[in-house]
Parts: structure tokens; C-alpha cells; sequence
């Protein structure tokens, strides 16, 4: 069994990519008999260019994908040049981590609330500093530039870039190298491009490839915050795909192979990127230009994240005082009153989806971190690890974009008629998770001193003796972060569970996205308020419960 | 204590890729204590990791390690009864100080002998009354005899030690130096010392083999 | 590409599902209204998949009440499956029907009318022969004085679904503000230049977007009877020009220059209550009263109509072909018309969904009941209500959908 799981993993994940996206060209080419059709044209695709403002649709999409990763990744880098090795720095590590859990729906709602013309700031400053008495009309959520979209992924990208930036240092010498630059003249960022920078950047390149992945095909944040008129590719995709019209689905079909051109195309872009600005790193390098005072770029790049984590906190802040409000007008700082009727009201339809929620979030979490864990116990006793192709493997549903071959799953899980079923819910929602859950284990499960495992087999225990009672045990603290981080990405699953739950599962993330068209912000306030909460219980539960288990072993505790 | 036998090197040789680092061809008695002595980086661990069973794929090894008449390096680790003192006492940290040691136990028995035999054991160590202790409360000798302890409860048939008095200061060093090598020669246990130490070498009173 | 549909294909094959696969057995009628005893004995311990647009609080839970009485009484369950757009549930229905799947639906029951009526009609995806003329409830049901429940945005319901409720439009504003208001369309127009940013409406297809430009269609026609008929593709511009040339010139004067647009009257409800915009509307009369009573709106807001008239239809519930529990929907649909849950509907601070039955129809006990429902400050009584304007044909609705999206889905 366990000699077989990395094959089983790789399967797990790569299949349904493939099984997703043949279903998905299919149908774009008018070939899908399951829909009556066996005949091969281009039809869908002629259907999908006489679509309004297509073009604009993809554009949008592309540059979302492009600036959201250029941007949250400026900032990381930066701010990890500018400051690592200071105390602020690790306080702000331990703000940034938890926003990672925070689902992107609940951060682009806490956001909407915060900077609308009606939000939460200018009701601060009404009317006394602003001398507005009613909300200006200003085009700020939903602009057709879709800013306030991409600033609502950056806020969501820079802790998960961040978390992976950190996991990469050790490995990068980063002290060490910065150091020897800074020795030379060079200024903290300048040392830290030239010395640390290239290393870390390989290590985290294809983070960076999911987030212009997700940032280019992204639907629920797009529907929170996106510009409408039109909307991003990935949104008008959705509404395709629903459409009542079964010839819709072909041209639906032709709109996600586009998506997936779309994607590529961002991360073609981006590889040119690359190439182009090592060169120039590398001219700058000859030039032997120091830029000893940087002090403005650290500053800036510190008041980003500072601010980033600001506004998440706020938004869930404006969340669960929005849940609790009365009537609120503008520009009143706070509601009138403040009632429990809509937590009342929605007690008895909160129950389901939150079940719901919980149980797929544990199967699926469950399930990817069993494979997770007998893979890297495989990786132990074998000696091999899958090197880089194994990574490009974890990471490949994360930068196929999730609209291409979700829809072709949905198709393909039609067609065997399970779709809507709740294992075909649990096992598109395992393919995101197990991606996590690996990228957070495998760093601390690798990093154990296996001297721990000799001296155990040395004792006369079996490898799997060693593995239930000494390894698991050590890294129950890991283990149970990853079990969390799993945890967090199946609550904030938004697309996958539309498609293929098919409606017969709603989750809180499903109904806080279908309550965004509803506008109801007190109902979104109690939606995504949970939404936040879920995930930071299954932090917390990961942090309490080996605080428990081994309250009397000094060197269990974190940070040794 | 099963039945005491020799420990025969025959031919041992470690290799990182065409380089020898240790080449090795001996009898150790029941009680001795032989030593190989070299700097850091001379491959003097590799060697017991090869005995041990935990040599690195970056490494070959080749001969015969023949201990009561069985080849070990025909066996898994965990049957080869090789027992392994590192310099870090290595105590599992989550488990008691008691709970490290009953690990070791081989199974079998019921559960009141065994923790009899444990607290027996650390009663001879001087550890009495330690069994619920946090083995991270331990000073560095006690650990190191707490780490003794397990590996004697194993039943091994030979000791192998990596430099395990080099992170202890002087006066620790020596009482702990002689508290291995009683129990090993109480128990007439082969043992095979890695160190860089000479002081190590002079206390082990026994052959001792120079590396490069 | 020709490898992978290959696969496909095979898989699909593999399966055993295909087109050819004949729809026998279980997807036929098996249910008759006309022996309700049985009907209700098998209803008893299914399941109903309610899908319903889910986008307002006060109606999820008159529909989670609904369910709760059905289980006590009738003994299923029923699940409300909340959809954002009741299009999905088509779209589901059609997908399954192609795929073969002509029983053990996904859908019981779904909350209809209008365009996706029509179009499940057309491709026969609802269950047939009509059965709401045979639920025992019918009796009570007012088709005679409102012929929106017979005729479903010019399209015969023969039978294919029950009427729920009806609706009408109705504008709201905040008293407080004290803004005079338009009284037709074309005042609309105007009002919009003196407040510029201070109206709007939700994009269609959204249900209350469309409706505001059947209104403004139906104002702006020379002829309101070619609305009645299919659009013909040679009068379409003819017939539309007035309305898309109000609507060039009150656009720039929208709320955020109709760069955006509201996804529908909830947002547009938010605006109101956000003094973002002035004037909001809704196809329900008692939107308002119900706002105030939510506190979502202050007490100050109240309704009004053109006194031209506005417009009005009927809302249905409809059983898809295939669908699995049609006992049970069958049994539930009755209970939504039946006079009580009818009476508790149009309780405003319930829903506030005026009824399909004749009252002067239905047991004393409850006509009383109905008239001492305080219908709340800021409905307007049915006497106020002004005349109702018809709905066009459906396919007029299409074909300005397409073409509003075409001139101003697409900012510049």
C-alpha cells in the first residue's frame, strides 16, 4: 500500500486535471455525443467570439493574473529583504499567518465593506472631514479597471506568498548570504536581490505560478469586487456554463479552453519576465550600483503589509458588527441598534451548509493528509524523494485554472452520473487540498532528525512502530497545521463546489457568494464572518491541542 | 544479556564513491571496547552507520559484520541489535523520561514488570524516581545516562558509540565515560567507540584504530 | 484533440450512457392528481429538492416554514436548493435530459415563471399533462379576475405549474428626503438629470432589471399589442428605438455613470437604505413594509406606482419531467396555494406576497384572517395599486437582453 502511494497521488491529482480538461476541449470543438453531438467543427468558437467584449473579458483576466502576482510578489520580496532578521519582522510573521486561512470571500467582503463610497472609512470621515452627507458617487468596488478586484488578491496572495517566501529562506542561507552583500556596501534589499533573491525565487517560483493562475481565472472574489461590464473571463464563463441554453455548453466549453489560453499566456508572459529581468539584475550586478538607502522602498513595502493586515482585521471586524446591526445609515460610524434577529433568523438555515462545510473540509483534509503522510513515509524508506517533478505534480491543479478543467469534470462526472453526489464533492475538493497539506507538511516532516528513527530501530522498533510512536507523535504540531491549512482551502473552495456539488450542496462559502448578489451585508456579515471563523478554529485547535497533549514537555513546545 | 558473543569487522570498508574512508578488518571481544579515532569528516561515523544499518546512499559499504555468528548486514536495523549513544542523548521529547525507556523494552511481559525493570534500571543510574520526569528537566549527564539506560533495556548485543561524551564538559565527561564502559563490560557487550577524543581512547583501555 | 474526445467518448460509452438510452418506466406518470389519496400516501417519506432562487432572507424562511409543516403533516422532507439564478435549475434539468437521465432527477420542484417557463415548456421538460388545474387547492385559486395565472408572460400555463403568488412593480423612496417623484418613465428620464447618480436599476437578466425595461419597453411602444406576439426580427429596431433612446439619454445620469450596475433589488434595497441612490423598486408591494420591519430601511420610506399603470404577473411552482419525489411535490405545491400558507405568505412580516386565491372563495375562517392582515405603513392597498400593464411575450425580453448587454454591458 504505501509503496504505492506517491503513484495513487499522482493519479489523484493529475487525472482528474486531464480527465477535466479532455472534457472540457472536447465540447469546444462541438464533439460531445453525451449532448447529441458527434460531428468535429468550430462553431463554439465562432459562437464565443461574437460575444460582446471578449477581448476585454480575456484582458481583464490576463492582467489580474500578471499584476496581482507582480504586485503581492514585490511586496513579499521587499518587505523580506528590507526587514527580515528584525523584530518587526517576526511580529508581522505572526500577524500575516493567520490571514492565510482568512477564505477569499470573506477578505473581499471585509474590503467591499471597508472602501466603499458607503463603506465603513468614508462613514468615519463623514460628514466632518469630508462634508459628504450621502455617499459620493464614486466608482470605487467593481470598477472596469477591476482595481479593487486585484487589490482584494493581493491582500489574499501576499500571506501565502509570504509563508512560502519564509519556508524558502533557511534553505537559501539567506542570513548568511545578505550578510556577506551587506559587508560589501550593499543595502539591505540591493544585498538581499543579489545574494538571497535568486534562490529563494526558485524555490517559490511555482507558488508565484499558482497565484497568476488563480488571479487569472479567479470567480468569487470577481463576483465580490470585479468590474461588471463586462465581467473577467472566468465569471462570464460561470454564467455560460448555467446557462439555460444547452448550445451554451459548447461554446461554454470553447470560453474555458480560452480561459486556460488565457492562463498560460499570463505565465508566458511572466517567464519572459523573468528572463528579461535577470539580465538586467545581472547588468545591475556588473555595475556594482549598492543602493545603500533604501529606506524608502522598506518603508513602503513594511506600510503594505502593515496595511494589508489592517484591513483584513477591519473587514472582519465590519463583518460581525454588520451581522449584528440594526438599521445603519449613512454616514452614522456605527448602526443605530444593534439586534440579534438576523443570527436568529438564520440559525435554522445556517445549520445545513455549515455540516455541510465541516464534513466535506474533514473527509477531503483527512484524505489528503493519509496520502500525504504515507508519501513522504514512502519518501523516507526509499530514500527518494520525487524531486522536482513530483512538486510540478502537487502544484498542477493549482495553475491549471480551476474554471478549464472543473467544468470538464463536471461534464465527465455527468456523464457517469455522479455528479452532484457527495464523494465526487469530496474528491474535487481533495484535489486543492492535498496541494496544501503537502507544501506544509513535507518541509518539517523532511527537516526531522532522523537520528530520532535510528535510535528507534536501533531499540528493536519497526519502521512502522517508529512512524506511529515517534515520528507522528514529534510532528503531531505540523501535522496538525497542515491538517488546518487543508481545512481552510476546502471551507474557501468556491467554484469547485458550485460545479460539482451541483447545487445539492450548499456550503457557507456557496451561500455567502450567493448572497453577494443579495446585498443583504448583515446576512454577509454573519456568511463570511464564519466563513473566517472556521478555519482560524482549525488553527487554533492545532495550536491548543499539542499545547495540550504535551503541556509537561518543554521541548515540544513551538519554535523548537 | 543474551548470549555474549564477538563482534567480527571482517573486511569492512565505507566508501564515498571512489574514495576509502575507512577500511576495517576485526574481532571485538565480549566487554572490549575498540576505537577509531579521527578528526571530523574522516567517515569514522559512516562506519557505524553501516553496522547499524543507516548508511547513506551517498556512501557504499562492503564486508561482512558478524556478531554471534549472524551476519548483520543481512538483517533490518531494527534486528540487528546494534545499540547506538549518539552525542545528543536523543531522549524522545514527548515521551517521560520513564516512557523512553519502557519503549525500549522488548515486548512482552505485563505492564507492571515492565515498569519494574524500568524503574530498576534508573535506579542504577541514579535516576530514581525520574520516571514522569520531562526529559528536556534533565541536566546533559543525566540525559546521557537516561539515553544509556534505553539502550541496555533493548537487550543489545553490541554498542556502538558516536562520540557520545564530546558534548559534555570535563568532569561530567569522565564520570559518564566510566558509566558506560562498566555497564558494557558488566553486561560483556562488544563496543565499537568513534571519537576524536584521546582521552576517550586511553579511558576505553582497549585497541584503537587511527584514521586519516 | 481527436485522442481526447476518443477518450471521452469511450468513457461515456463505458457507462452505458448515451442518447439512445430510452426513457422508460419511471419517468412516466405515474402520479395522478385526480387520486390525491394516493398521491399523498406516496409522498410520504420522500424528499422534495425545492429549487428556488435564494437571495432573500424573508422568503427562505417562509419556504424553510413551508417544509416544516409539509414534514409534520405529509411526512417528507423538503430541501430548499437556493439558487442565485433560476436559470441554473434549468440548465441542470436540460443537462440531465441530455445526458439520459430521465428519472431520478435532480429537481423536484422549482419556483418559476416567465422566459424559464417558456423554455422548459418548449422542450418538454416539465412534468406533463398539466396537473395544477387538479390540485384539491385549485377550487380556491382566482384565474377568473387574474389572468396572469393562466397566462404566463403570454405563454398558456395549461396546468404545467401552480401559481404561488403575485407580484407587481412598485417604486419606493425615504420620505425624509423629500424629493418629488416621477409618475411614468419619461419623468424618470427627466428626474435623472436634475439628481444625476441617484438611480438606477439591476443588470439584467436579473429579474427586477428586466421587469424595469419591460416597464420603460411597455411606456415607450407605439403599439402595445405587437408586444403580445413572438418578436419579429424586422420590427424589433422599429419597435425598441423609443426605449433605447430614453435609455441612451438617462444612462450618463445613473449611479456610477452605468459604468456598474446593481446584481439585483436586494442591492438595489442597500443603495436605497445607503443613500447612494433615491428611488428603488421591487415586483412585490409589500418590499418596502417588509425593509422597515427588517430595519433595512427606515420608517420614513414609502411605495408608489405610475399612475399609467405598472407592471404585474404571476410567480409559479413547476415538477421538472424527471423529477424524484413528484408525490411530494405534487402534495407540497397544493400546500403553497392552499389558504393558509397562502394567508401566512402575505403576512408582511412574513413575505407580504399577495395571493392567487379568490378570497371571497375560500372558508370564512380565513377570509377573516386575511382581512385583518395588516398589510404595513408603507404598502399600498390594493385600490392604490393603479392598473396593471401586460407582460410581453418572452421573446421580446431575449432580444433586449442581447441587445442592452451588446450597448451597455461593455463599458467604454
Amino acid at each position: 500500500m504505501l509503496r504505492h502511494a506517491p503513484r495513487l497521488t499522482a493519479f489523484l491529482l493529475v487525472g482528474p486535471v486531464l480527465f477535466g480538461m479532455a472534457a472540457t476541449l472536447a465540447p469546444a470543438f462541438d464533439f460531445f455525443p453525451a449532448l447529441g453531438s458527434h460531428r468535429l467543427s468550430l462553431d463554439p468558437w465562432r459562437e464565443l467570439f461574437a460575444q460582446p467584449a471578449l477581448l476585454r473579458s480575456a484582458l481583464l483576466s490576463f492582467a489580474s493574473g500578471i499584476l496581482t502576482a507582480l504586485f503581492s510578489l514585490a511586496i513579499v520580496a521587499i518587505f523580506v529583504a528590507g526587514w527580515s532578521h528584525t523584530r518587526a519582522f517576526r511580529l508581522l510573521q505572526h500577524l500575516v499567518s493567520p490571514l492565510l486561512s482568512v477564505p477569499h470571500a470573506a477578505a473581499a467582503f471585509g474590503l467591499a465593506f471597508l472602501f466603499a463610497p458607503a463603506g465603513w472609512l468614508m462613514r468615519l470621515f463623514s460628514p466632518w472631514l469630508t462634508g459628504f452627507g450621502q455617499p459620493p458617487d464614486w466608482l470605487i468596488i467593481h470598477d472596469t479597471l477591476g482595481i479593487a478586484m486585484m487589490a482584494g488578491l493581493v491582500i489574499k496572495e501576499i500571506p501565502f506568498l509570504f509563508l512560502v517566501t519564509l519556508a524558502a529562506l533557511p534553505q537559501a542561507k539567506a542570513g548568511e548570504h545578505a550578510r556577506i552583500a551587506n559587508s560589501l556596501g550593499y543595502g539591505r534589499i540591493a544585498g538581499f536581490v543579489h545574494g538571497v533573491w535568486p534562490l529563494v525565487y526558485r524555490q517559490i517560483r511555482l507558488a508565484v505560478f499558482a497565484v497568476i493562475a488563480y488571479a487569472s481565472s479567479v470567480v468569487d472574489v470577481a463576483v465580490i469586487l470585479g468590474p461588471t461590464t463586462p465581467a473577467p473571463l472566468a465569471v462570464r464563463l460561470v454564467g455560460w456554463m448555467n446557462d439555460p441554453d444547452l448550445s451554451m455548453r459548447f461554446m461554454a466549453s470553447a470560453g474555458a479552453v480560452l480561459q486556460f489560453g488565457v492562463t498560460v499566456a499570463a505565465l508566458w508572459l511572466w517567464i519572459i519576465g523573468e528572463k528579461v529581468l535577470a539580465l538586467y539584475a545581472r547588468t545591475l550586478r556588473h555595475g556594482g550600483h549598492r543602493f545603500a538607502n533604501d529606506s524608502l522602498a522598506r518603508s513602503i513595502s513594511a506600510a503594505s503589509v502593515l496595511a494589508m493586515v489592517a484591513i483584513v482585521f477591519t473587514g472582519l471586524f465590519l463583518l460581525a458588527v454588520w451581522s449584528v446591526a440594526g438599521y445603519w445609515s449613512f454616514p452614522d460610524a456605527l448602526p443605530r441598534s444593534f439586534t440579534l434577529r438576523v443570527w436568529e433568523r438564520q440559525a435554522g438555515s445556517l445549520a445545513r451548509p455549515l455540516l455541510i462545510t465541516v464534513t466535506t473540509a474533514l473527509v477531503s483534509t483527512i484524505a489528503a493528509l493519509a496520502l500525504t503522510l504515507a508519501c513522504l513515509e514512502r519518501e523516507t524508506r526509499s530514500g527518494k524523494s520525487g524531486g522536482s517533478r513530483a512538486l510540478f505534480l502537487i502544484y498542477l491543479p493549482l495553475i491549471v485554472p480551476q474554471a478549464s478543467f472543473v467544468f470538464g469534470l463536471q461534464l465527465f462526472f455527468l456523464s457517469l452520473g455522479i455528479d452532484g453526489s457527495f464523494p465526487a464533492l469530496v474528491l474535487v475538493h481533495f484535489i486543492f487540498v492535498l496541494p496544501y497539506v503537502f507544501l506544509s507538511l513535507s518541509d518539517p516532516w523532511r527537516a526531522f532528525d532522523t537520528r530520532y528513527l535510528w535510535i528507534a530501530s536501533t531499540l528493536g522498533a519497526s519502521r512502522s512502530r517508529a512512524f506511529w510512536k515517534i515520528r507522528l507523535p514529534m510532528l503531531l504540531r505540523p501535522v496538525l497545521i497542515a491538517f488546518a491549512v487543508g481545512f481552510a482551502v476546502s471551507i474557501g473552495q468556491y467554484l469547485p463546489t458550485v460545479l460539482i456539488g451541483a447545487g445539492r450542496w450548499p456550503t457557507i462559502t456557496t451561500e455567502a457568494v450567493a448572497l453577494a448578489s443579495g446585498g443583504d451585508r448583515r446576512v454577509i456579515g454573519i456568511y463570511a464572518l464564519i466563513q473566517m471563523l472556521l478555519p482560524l478554529a482549525g488553527f487554533a485547535l492545532a495550536t491548543i491541542v499539542p499545547a495540550s497533549i504535551f503541556l509537561r514537555r518543554r521541548d515540544m513546545r513551538a519554535g523548537t | 544479556m543474551t548470549n555474549p558473543g564477538n563482534l567480527a569487522l571482517e573486511n569492512v570498508v565505507v566508501r564515498l564513491g571512489n574514495r576509502v574512508l575507512v577500511s576495517i578488518d576485526t574481532r571485538i571481544a565480549p566487554g572490549e571496547v575498540f576505537t577509531v579515532m579521527g578528526p571530523s569528516g574522516s567517515g569514522k561515523s559512516t562506519l557505524l552507520a553501516y553496522i547499524a544499518g543507516f548508511l547513506d546512499p551517498a556512501f557504499t559499504g562492503s564486508g561482512r559484520v558478524v556478531y554471534a555468528g549472524r551476519d548483520l548486514t543481512l538483517l533490518p536495523p531494527e534486528r540487528r541489535k546494534a545499540g547506538l549513544l549518539f552525542q545528543d542523548a536523543l531522549l524522545f521529547p514527548h515521551m517521560s523520561v520513564g516512557q523512553n525507556l519502557m519503549f525500549a523494552i522488548p515486548a512482552g511481559g505485563n505492564a507492571k514488570a515492565r515498569r519494574e525493570v524500568c524503574e530498576a534500571a534508573l535506579q542504577e543510574a541514579g535516576l530514581g524516581g525520574f520516571f514522569d520526569r520531562d526529559p528536556a528537566t534533565l541536566s546533559g549527564g543525566q540525559k546521557a545516562r537516561a539515553a544509556l539506560m534505553r539502550i541496555l533495556l533493548s537487550e543489545p548485543g553490541i554498542l556502538l558509540l558516536d562520540e557520545p561524551f564530546s558534548r559534555l564538559d570535563a568532569d561530567l565527561r569522565t564520570h559518564v565515560r566510566s558509566f558506560v564502559f562498566a555497564e558494557a563490560r558488566s553486561r560483556q557487550l562488544p563496543v565499537l567507540l568513534v571519537t576524536h577524543d584521546i582521552e576517550d581512547a586511553r579511558d576505553a583501555n582497549g585497541p584503537v584504530l587511527e584514521l586519516g | 484533440m481527436k485522442s481526447a474526445s476518443a477518450i471521452l467518448a469511450r468513457l461515456m460509452l463505458a457507462t452505458g450512457i448515451t442518447l439512445s438510452t430510452p426513457a422508460l418506466a419511471t419517468s412516466q406518470m405515474v402520479v395522478d392528481p385526480a387520486n390525491w389519496e394516493q398521491v399523498e400516501a406516496d409522498a410520504r417519506g420522500q424528499t422534495v429538492y425545492f429549487n428556488a432562487w435564494g437571495g432573500a432572507q424573508n422568503i427562505n424562511d417562509y419556504i424553510a416554514w413551508a417544509g416544516a409543516v409539509a414534514k409534520e403533516r405529509y411526512g417528507f422532507d423538503v430541501v430548499h436548493v437556493k439558487l442565485d439564478d433560476t436559470a441554473n435549475a434549468v440548465a441542470k434539468v436540460v443537462a440531465e435530459k441530455a445526458t439520459g437521465k430521465d428519472s431520478n432527477g435532480s429537481i423536484d420542484l422549482v419556483w418559476i415563471n416567465g422566459e424559464n417557463f417558456a423554455s422548459m415548456k418548449r422542450q418538454n421538460l416539465l412534468l406533463a399533462p398539466g396537473w395544477a388545474e387538479k390540485l384539491p387547492n385549485w377550487q380556491f385559486v382566482d384565474f377568473a379576475n387574474k389572468p396572469t395565472i393562466t397566462t404566463d408572460f403570454t405563454v398558456p400555463v395549461e396546468g404545467l405549474e401552480s401559481p404561488w403568488g403575485m407580484a407587481k412593480m412598485v417604486f419606493f423612496h425615504d420620505t425624509a428626503r423629500q424629493r418629488e417623484m416621477p409618475d411614468s418613465f419619461a419623468q424618470l428620464v427627466e428626474w435623472t438629470k436634475l439628481h444625476p447618480g441617484r438611480f438606477t436599476y439591476p443588470a439584467p437578466p436579473d429579474f427586477i432589471g428586466s421587469s424595469f425595461l419591460k416597464q420603460a419597453l411597455s411606456e415607450t411602444v407605439a403599439d402595445p399589442q405587437v408586444l403580445l406576439r413572438l418578436v419579429v426580427d424586422s420590427e424589433f429596431d422599429a419597435v425598441t428605438a423609443p426605449l433605447f433612446k430614453k435609455l441612451d439619454e438617462m444612462h450618463p445620469n445613473l449611479w456610477r455613470s452605468a459604468k456598474t450596475f446593481p446584481k439585483n433589488k436586494e442591492a438595489l434595497r442597500q443603495l436605497l437604505a445607503d443613500n447612494e441612490i433615491d428611488i428603488a423598486f421591487a415586483f412585490s408591494p409589500a418590499e418596502a413594509s417588509n425593509a422597515i420591519a427588517n430595519q433595512e430601511l427606515p420608517d420614513t420610506v414609502r411605495s408608489f406606482v405610475f399612475s399609467g399603470g405598472t407592471l404585474g404577473n404571476t410567480h409559479f411552482v413547476a415538477i421538472p419531467y424527471n423529477a424524484t419525489a413528484k408525490a411530494a411535490a405534487l402534495v407540497f405545491a397544493n400546500f403553497l396555494m392552499s389558504p393558509e400558507a397562502q394567508l401566512h405568505k402575505q403576512d408582511p412580516s412574513v413575505w407580504g406576497d399577495p395571493t392567487v386565491l379568490n378570497i371571497d372563495a375560500i372558508p370564512d375562517d380565513m377570509r377573516q384572517a386575511f382581512d385583518k392582515l395588516d398589510l404595513g405603513v408603507a404598502t399600498l392597498k390594493p385600490s392604490q395599486l393603479g392598473p396593471t400593464l401586460n407582460e410581453p411575450h418572452a421573446s421580446w425580453m431575449t432580444r433586449i437582453e442581447e441587445e442592452w448587454t451588446r450597448r451597455y454591458g461593455v463599458a467604454n
